[in-house]
């Protein structure tokens, strides 16, 4: 009998196949979505109308990246959320299979490969590059090294017209307090050499725009990794005629979407040098506020997005004095909801309602600068509708970019590469001795001692 | 020429009240192949991050040759780190999968070239260099990885848990050849594990390490056969050691009904201590007969082609007492192994008695 690892369990997954090879399970549970790629067999199963990612694994590992990823989730950096983990998995002959982890599909969420299957814009890339950078950061202020940073390992969501980027695989994660400098050093030296490879694959796949160098985009991720850094927790000295400075690195650090929870300050014995220095940041300061504000729980440039437009709300029905919260509510209920509410059934899984407010401000935008006057944004949410959001793909179940991914060998796993007509094996000396006349080492977890004193006596 | 010495070296994190890394005195010879190995968070990997240059160096020293790098800068270090990128691209060739690092620390692409078919001969891959990755078994997969490696020809190797993410077969497999291929390039290695048995297949030497502090470095068979105190004892050998208690007494040490003959000298080490630890391996018990040897309660017997292990507890073991009693662990022939339930009479080969000062936990020389 398997059993389940988890908070609560779903009891709709205690059905699953979980007597069967991940890699056998039969394809009408599964569904074929773009993916990175992946050493352990990975599937993505429906599951009434939710889907779910699950991968197989070896037991300490499963429970590993089970506990880290709750971990993550309680500590408010973005990741995909741990569901469970299955053990004492048996076929019906009694082979043991490998524990299976379990995680909630990311909606609308976007892997690097279906994001470049297209080509992509020099654009584009430098706001994944920018989303993979805060990632980072974030994940090293709250003393989690990751250990294998890649892009297969990202995942990106639209957020007002760039990307938040989200952590999909922590099975060499750890975390502490604080990360030494080592440690993030050995993270970045990791992410060079995993994105290096990867934007080379891209490359050679003709997926890369000409324009794009992979060696600048690794080096442009250490450099803006480093700048950002320097800004969340570096030190500043300055003169005590410069009180203000304290000031602007609080906003400039808002800003960048942070939060000072702590500065430090300090001052020399005169009190004329000031050293200021963040020792606590957190991450979310425009999301949080507007969560606070209306309920809505979106990206950080969303927030940033809502937050403008319902200042402008605010000074347009001239309410500068009204109690913020209050004008809050009524933004949410004039503004925001109906344009989202208006939105048909068959189109709302094409872009989340924040993301799709986002755009229909933009389109408006566009629509008023044509007409030299202000569009009314009722007006604007049903033009867009009409004339953009109808012609997009539906994104909160990405199915699309497959194709352009080349035919794959498996639809279900783009780690297996391509079906082309390379049918014959290569001349392999290691493993034609191998199946010839090594005998198989017996699968015992003893120490073979006297095969080790034959071996090295 | 490319030793690696480690001298009193020792890290601190911020915020720790002791050090991870305590006063570490190791020294690595050319060519050799070296297993730091301990449980979860005795200090391997900071260990091997310091000598990397990534983990800042509180006190002592790290020498690579005759260089001291305790200050230096990683690239500055002329080693690889060899860490678990496995993925493989598939629209990149196989070459292309093993030689890209190269490319991206600037090297020409002639010389990339050359270097990446020597790899790929080394390594039986010849073949494979202009196909797509996408055929490839999970063990040539794990050539091409380990080709990745190969190809930055750097002086020293450092590997952290390479395999701890493969399955058993595959694990033994890779442990074999990354093993092989050490030998015949010589480059030394430092590797860590958490998994005794791969350190003792793979080390020329293994440095057993607990809390930050180095408890012995030897070769495979010196750690088993002579363990310097009883964390090695324990950690080494699988089954584990047996490590019983008994009481000194005029010839031996009496456990049980039982004296277990221990040679004078070695009582004499034994300052004051009215307590010993004994330690027997499982296949140095035979079965005894008559009042000869330690007695034990059989619980369960398995039997493994020539041998049978056999488990149980101290005879005389209350049976409310069984299930928190230490068990007692004995490799025996199995052409006529004892029934569970019976009691039998274990017999030590004195040759190979080890004995522990309870209080400090070291071999009595
Ligand atoms: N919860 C999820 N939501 C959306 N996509 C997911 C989810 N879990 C996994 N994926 C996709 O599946 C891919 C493989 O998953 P994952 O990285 O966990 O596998 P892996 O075998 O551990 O990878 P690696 O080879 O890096 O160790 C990811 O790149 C991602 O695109
Ligand atoms: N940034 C840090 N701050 C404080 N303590 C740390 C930090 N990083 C590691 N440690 C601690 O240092 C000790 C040694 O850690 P290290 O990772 O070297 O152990 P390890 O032997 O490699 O363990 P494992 O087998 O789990 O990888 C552990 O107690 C760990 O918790
Ligand atoms: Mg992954
Ligand atoms: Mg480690």
């Amino acid at each position: 009998m398997p059993r389940f690892l988890s908070a609560k369990t779903d009891t709709r997954l205690i059905t699953l196949p979980w007597e069967t090879p991940l890699a056998e399970w039969p394809e009408e549970m599964l569904v074929a979505l773009p993916r990175g790629i992946s050493r352990h067999v990975v599937r993505f199963v429906r599951v009434g109308k939710e889907v779910f990612a699950v991968k197989e694994v070896l037991e300490h590992l499963a429970r590993h990246e089970y506990r880290l990823l709750r971990d993550l989730t309680r500590l408010d950096t973005p990741s995909v959320e741990a569901v469970g983990v299955v053990t004492d998995r048996f076929t019906p002959d009694g082979t043991v299979l490998d524990p299976i982890l379990i995680t909630r599909h990311l909606q609308f969420s976007l892997p690097y490969r279906s994001l470049f299957s297209r080509g992509v814009r020099q654009d584009t890339v430098n706001r994944l590059v920018d989303a993979m950078v805060v990632l980072l950061a974030r994940l090293h202020l709250i003393g989690f090294l990751w250990g294998d940073v890649s892009l297969s390992n990202t995942l990106f969501r639209r957020d007002a017209g760039a990307f938040a980027a989200y952590l999909v695989d922590a099975e060499t994660g750890e975390l502490h307090d604080q990360l030494t400098n080592g440690q993030r050093e050995h993270d970045l030296t990791i992410a060079r050499t995993n994105l290096f490879g990867e934007f080379c694959d891209l490359e050679a796949g003709g997926l890369l725009d000409e324009a794009l160098d992979p060696l600048v985009l690794v080096e442009t991720i250490e450099s803006r990794y480093r700048e950002l850094w320097g800004e969340l927790t570096g030190v500043e000295e300055f003169d005590g005629s410069e009180m203000h400075r304290i000031e602007s690195r609080v906003r400039r650090l808002n800003a960048l979407g942070f939060d000072v929870a702590e500065l430090d300050i300090t001052t020399d014995f005169a009190g004329s040098t000031i050293r200021i220095q963040p020792k606590v940041v957190d991450a979310g300061h425009h999301s949080r506020r507007l969560i606070r504000l209306t309920g809505l729980d979106t990206e950080e440039n969303q927030a940033r997005r809502l937050l403008n437009d319902l200042d402008y709300y605010r000074a347009r029905t001239d309410q500068q004095n009204a109690d913020e919260s209050i004008v809050a509510h009524q933004w949410l209920t004039n503004r925001f909801e109906p344009v989202v509410n208006s939105v048909p059934a068959e189109m709302r899984a094409k872009l989340e309602p924040a993301e799709l407010y986002h755009e229909v401000l933009e389109h408006r935008w566009f629509l008023s600068e044509r007409a030299g006057n202000e569009v009314p944004v009722d007006q604007a949410a049903r033009s867009y509708m009409d004339t953009v959001l109808s012609q997009l793909p539906d994104e909160k179940l990405n199915l699309s970019g497959m194709e352009a991914m080349g035919p794959l060998a498996n639809p279900f796993d783009p780690s297996q590469g391509f079906v082309d007509d390379e049918v014959d094996k290569p001349y392999d000396p290691w493993e034609t001795e191998s199946d010839d006349d090594t005998p198989e080492e017996p699968a015992t977890p003893y120490l073979d001692i006297a095969a080790l004193r034959r071996a090295k006596g | 020429m490319a030793t690696v010495q480690f001298t009193d070296a020792t890290r601190v994190y911020p915020g720790a009240d002791h050090p991870s890394v305590d006063k570490l005195n190791l020294d690595i010879g050319d060519g050799e192949f070296m297993v730091l190995v301990g449980p979860s968070g005795c200090g391997k990997s900071t260990s091997l991050r310091m000598l990397a240059g990534l983990e800042e160096v509180n006190a002592g020293s790290i020498h690579i040759g005759d260089r001291d790098v305790t200050d230096l800068p990683p690239k500055d270090r002329d080693i690889a780190m060899v860490f678990q990128n496995y993925a493989l691209y598939p629209h990149m060739t196989v070459g292309d999968n093993m030689g890209f690092a190269l490319k991206m620390a600037g090297v020409s692409k002639a010389e990339r070239q050359q270097r990446v078919e020597e790899a790929a001969k080394l390594l039986g891959l010849d073949d494979f260099l202009n196909r797509k990755p996408k055929a490839l078994s999970g063990g040539q997969r794990q050539r091409v990885a380990m080709g990745r490696a190969i190809v930055r020809s750097p002086q020293v190797f450092l590997m952290d848990e390479p395999l701890s993410n493969l399955d058993a077969k595959l694990r033994v497999s890779t442990r074999t050849q990354i093993a092989a291929l050490q030998t015949r390039l010589g480059v030394t290695t430092v590797y860590v594990t958490h998994d005794q048995v791969e350190a003792m297949t793979m080390g020329d030497r293994v440095a057993v390490m607990k809390d930050g502090v180095l408890m012995q470095v030897d070769s495979p068979l010196a750690l088993y056969d002579n363990p310097k105190n009883l964390f090695v004892a324990g950690f080494i050998g699988s089954p584990a050691m047996n490590l019983i208690e008994g009481v000194v007494s005029a010839d031996g040490i009496s456990v049980g009904d039982y004296v277990v003959p221990v040679p004078r000298e070695t009582l004499a080490h034994a300052a004051n201590e009215k307590n010993l630890v004994l330690g027997i391996r499982p296949e140095n018990f035979d079965l005894g007969s008559g009042n000869e040897g330690i007695g034990i309660d059989v619980d369960v017997v398995e039997e493994l082609g020539a041998d049978a292990f056999i488990y149980g507890t101290l005879a005389g073991t209350p049976d409310i007492d069984k299930l928190t009693a230490q068990q007692i662990v004995g490799r025996i022939s199995s052409r006529t192994p004892p029934h569970r339930g019976t009691t039998v009479r274990l017999n030590i080969d004195p040759e190979h008695v080890h004995v522990f000062s309870k209080a400090t936990g070291n071999r009595l020389a």
